[in-house]
């Protein structure tokens, strides 16, 4: 069968099981868009900026296991993708983006609007193509889904000449790619589980590390069972939160920076770690040579490269993490561990996370409103922040992989256009994203998207009218000296959200969270709630960089009580 | 090759890599982003058409080592790398000097160079271009009895690194991983705890 590039782009997505596109057109990529209504099967949502598309792409990933698609033209749109691929990357999200290049004769020639996006997506993505002919690109096509979603998940970019859109070629799908050099590797070496499992059992005071290559590898079941089978208390890092439940009695909460400070202390306490599909982020060890100190660490990980990069292993495993469980399952005794979690409860007695229940309205208070209101049911988007950290401490999580966050990057503005693409990857969820005033006026332009495109997220918005994060760091390191962190003139929200269309509620006082949140779901469409919260507020335990659980700093509420 | 003489640690690396456009940018890419120091490299058409072959010189402890290895692995367009540490091999690097010469001193360099078993590739009025292939530590001493003479400019290849004694891929019989992903747990540096650094696994090399 003949097709032209833009016609086979359109059925290798099919092929792929695609149905649905972020993007925004423009000269380069207009051949391929006026295939689109060729292909009834693919829903193509526009959306307000490039970088929204990226990030709608990831959070519709992250939630579904698909590859999430964009589309970009050349030159401005495809760099304006940048910080959502470099998002996915980081935090291990499948992602194919194709974009427009201006034609093959004019490569190289500074042509209208034309970026070398091969070269610069190159450190931020896991693999790209600049397609030469229309010929090449269903192997491409069949490469490019394949890389994305096998082995450790990541972005994959596809550049094609705007005449390679017209130009047409056989069309023949591939079955099969021919990667030799590209080895990702499923089973656990025999030696090493062995090892692992001898570890396993000599070990006194275990903790488990699950990280998102749970969620990747589709292992909640097998983690659950290995982790009641050992009685291994369960520390879930910031990107794990969705691989084991929240309500779980095993589970100690979040590790690291912000994490529960029973969880840090269970880690410095423990004599062996068992991390399983997590990359030992700076946020999580702090300074590494104070991190564990006594601990044997047995390290599972899909990429060779994460093993010994951060931390030392003892028994460092390639494989996949459901894979090397299975495998690990059956060598694992039952455990009776009374006294090693009974310790961990003594120590979440005494370190307890804790926040302010007065009449005043806090931050905390939205997020345990929101947590309750939809029984830990929802999905969880955030920007990045002070409420990222409140969501990830407080929201208890009952459905699994429901919380998506940009981890590794960081990329404030992450919490409206990922909350979207969430939604539309799974439309009969509830999505909730908990947003910050600074991160939300990034990508806020999506709110004209969500309107359009009918995508009923609700937003929560955290709004402390600052760079709160930062402001906090102002507080603890700068002697409160507020350099460019604090708002005096941010709009007006709710007339914001008017303006575009969707329903706006405000909130000044605590005795209204439970109402607005009932009513922003009772709202058939996009929500925004402005809580105008309070703007003081710092987000405890911290331990503060370079250093480790000893410098752990708790909250001084809770330190003056305890004096008390 | 591990040398330890005063100077920072080096190792070499092959990688057999697809000779595809955009290859070398992407191998270079990744050494630059993540800050590995490369002493050297030498790339060319190994003995398969469509395969290159890269010889890096890397500096750094072992740790540098096993990541850079295992960042190329990574990459989707190299198909095999190996570390050649602790393995046998040759390793050559080739070496133009242009020394100055006149009358009066042309035979006594050309007797340098026939000591070292280099060649004179190119006769001008008042200088020579000498050719020399060996390990580094020939072509610096070479370089170091010339410069008396005044030399004027040197170029070098980067080193070569050829396994000995074996036959066919001199990629595959390092501390390899190959293509099928067979590397395990070759973790080469493990938490210091005694019984355990000994139970981790060493590829054996060779
Ligand atoms: C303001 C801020 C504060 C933060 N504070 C904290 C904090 O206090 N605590 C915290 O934990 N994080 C914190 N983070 C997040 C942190 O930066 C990292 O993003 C996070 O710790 C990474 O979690 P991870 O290693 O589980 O996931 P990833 O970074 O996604 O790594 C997943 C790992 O799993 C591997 N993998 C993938 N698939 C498989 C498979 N099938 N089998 C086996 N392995 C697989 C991958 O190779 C990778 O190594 C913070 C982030 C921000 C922005
Ligand atoms: C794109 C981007 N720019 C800057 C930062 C640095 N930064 C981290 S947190 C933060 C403050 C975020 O403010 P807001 O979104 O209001 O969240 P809050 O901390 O107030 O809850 C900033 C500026 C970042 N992470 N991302
Ligand atoms: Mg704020």
């Amino acid at each position: 069968m003949k097709l032209n590039g833009g016609q086979m782009i359109c059925q290798a997505l099919l092929n792929e099981g695609v149905d649905t596109i972020f993007g925004i057109p423009g000269g380069a990529i207009m051949p391929l868009y006026q295939m689109l209504p060729q292909f009834p099967g693919l829903r193509h949502i526009l959306v307000r900026h490039e970088q929204g598309a990226a990030m709608a792409a990831d959070g519709y990933g992250r939630v579904t296991g698909k590859v999430g698609v964009c589309f970009a033209t050349s030159g401005p749109g495809a760099t304006n993708l940048v910080t959502g691929l470099a998002g996915a990357m980081m935090d291990s999200v499948p992602m194919v983006a194709i974009t427009g290049q201006v034609a093959r004769e004019f490569i190289g020639t500074d042509a209208f609007q034309e970026a070398d996006v091969t070269g610069v997506t190159l450190p931020v993505i896991k693999h790209n193509f600049l397609v030469t002919s229309a010929e090449e690109l269903p192997q491409v096509l069949k490469e490019a889904f394949y890389l994305a979603r096998t082995g450790r998940p990541g972005p994959v970019l596809v550049d094609v000449p705007k005449d390679v859109f017209v130009e047409e070629a056989e069309f023949d799908y591939p079955e099969t790619v021919d990667l030799p050099g590209y080895p990702p590797k499923q089973e656990g070496d025999s030696e090493a589980i062995k090892r692992a499992a001898d570890l396993i059992a000599k070990a006194k005071r275990p903790v488990l590390v699950a990280g998102h290559g749970i969620i990747i590898a589709d292992a909640y079941k097998e983690l659950q069972e290995f982790a009641e089978k050992g009685q291994f208390p369960v520390t879930t890092t910031l990107l794990g939160i969705g691989s084991f439940k929240s309500d779980h009695v095993l589970n100690i909460g979040l590790p690291g920076m912000h994490g529960s400070a029973y969880a840090n202390h269970a880690i410095n306490d423990s004599d062996l770690l068992i991390a399983l599909g997590m990359r030992f982020d700076d946020r999580v060890t702090s300074k590494v040579s104070l991190f564990a100190p006594n601990a044997k660490i047995i390290h599972v990980d899909i990429d060779p490269a994460e093993l010994g990069k951060n931390v030392r292993p003892t028994v460092p495993i390639v494989g996949d993490v459901k894979h090397v469980l299975n495998q690990l399952m059956p060598l694992v005794e039952k455990a009776d561990r009374r006294e090693w979690l009974s310790h961990i409860d003594e120590l979440r007695r005494k370190h307890p996370l804790f926040f302010e229940d007065d009449d005043i309205l806090r931050p905390q208070d939205v997020i345990q409103q929101i947590s309750d209101s939809t029984d830990g049911k929802a999905i969880i988007a955030t920007g990045v922040g002070q409420h990222q950290m409140w969501a990830a401490q407080l929201y208890k999580f009952k459905e699994l992989n429901s919380f998506i966050t940009s981890g590794g990057l960081g990329a404030m503005g992450f919490e409206t256009p990922s909350a979207m693409g969430a939604q539309v990857g799974l439309p009969d969820r509830t999505v909730w994203t908990i947003a910050g005033d600074g991160g939300f006026q990034m990508t806020l332009m999506e709110l004209a998207t969500m309107v359009e495109s009918q995508i009923p997220v609700k937003i929560a918005l955290i709004n402390n009218n600052s760079l709160g994060m930062v402001r906090q760091w102002q507080d603890i390191f700068y002697d409160h000296d507020y350099v460019a962190t604090l708002y005096t003139a941010n709009p007006d929200f709710v007339k914001l959200a008017e303006a575009y269309g969707m329903r706006g509620i405000r909130v000044t006082r605590k005795d209204e969270v439970g109402p607005a949140v009932e009513q922003a779901m009772e709202w058939n469409g996009p929500v925004l709630v402005d809580f105008r919260v309070e703007e003081t507020e710092n987000i405890y335990p911290f331990i503060p960089p370079g250093t480790g659980v000893g410098q752990m700093v708790e909250d001084p509420r809770l330190v003056q009580k305890r004096v008390k | 090759m591990t040398q330890n003489n005063g100077k920072m640690q080096q190792h070499t690396v092959v990688a057999l890599v697809y000779d595809r456009p955009g290859v070398l940018n992407r191998v270079v890419s990744m050494v630059r982003r993540r800050a590995f120091n490369i002493g050297s490299l030498a790339v060319g058409h190994s003995e398969t058409p469509g395969l290159s072959r890269m010889t890096f010189v890397v500096e750094g402890d072992d740790k540098v080592l096993e990541q850079v290895t295992k960042q190329l692995r990574k990459l989707v367009d190299v198909v095999r790398v190996s570390d050649l540490k602790g393995v046998n091999a040759v390793y050559r690097e080739l070496s133009l000097v242009r020394v100055s010469a006149n009358a009066t001193t042309r035979s006594e360099i050309i007797q340098i160079v026939d000591i070292f078993r280099a060649n004179i590739v190119d006769v001008g009025h008042d200088s020579l271009i000498i050719e020399v292939t060996g390990d580094e530590e020939k072509l610096e001493s070479l370089v170091t009895l010339l410069s008396p003479f005044g030399v004027l400019e040197i170029m070098r290849s980067g080193r070569l690194a050829m396994v000995r004694g074996i036959q066919g891929d001199s990629g595959a019989n390092g501390n390899s991983s190959d293509a099928e992903g067979t590397l395990t747990d070759d973790t080469q540096w493990v938490r210091e705890d005694g019984d355990e650094a000994k139970a981790t696994p060493l590829l054996p090399p060779g």
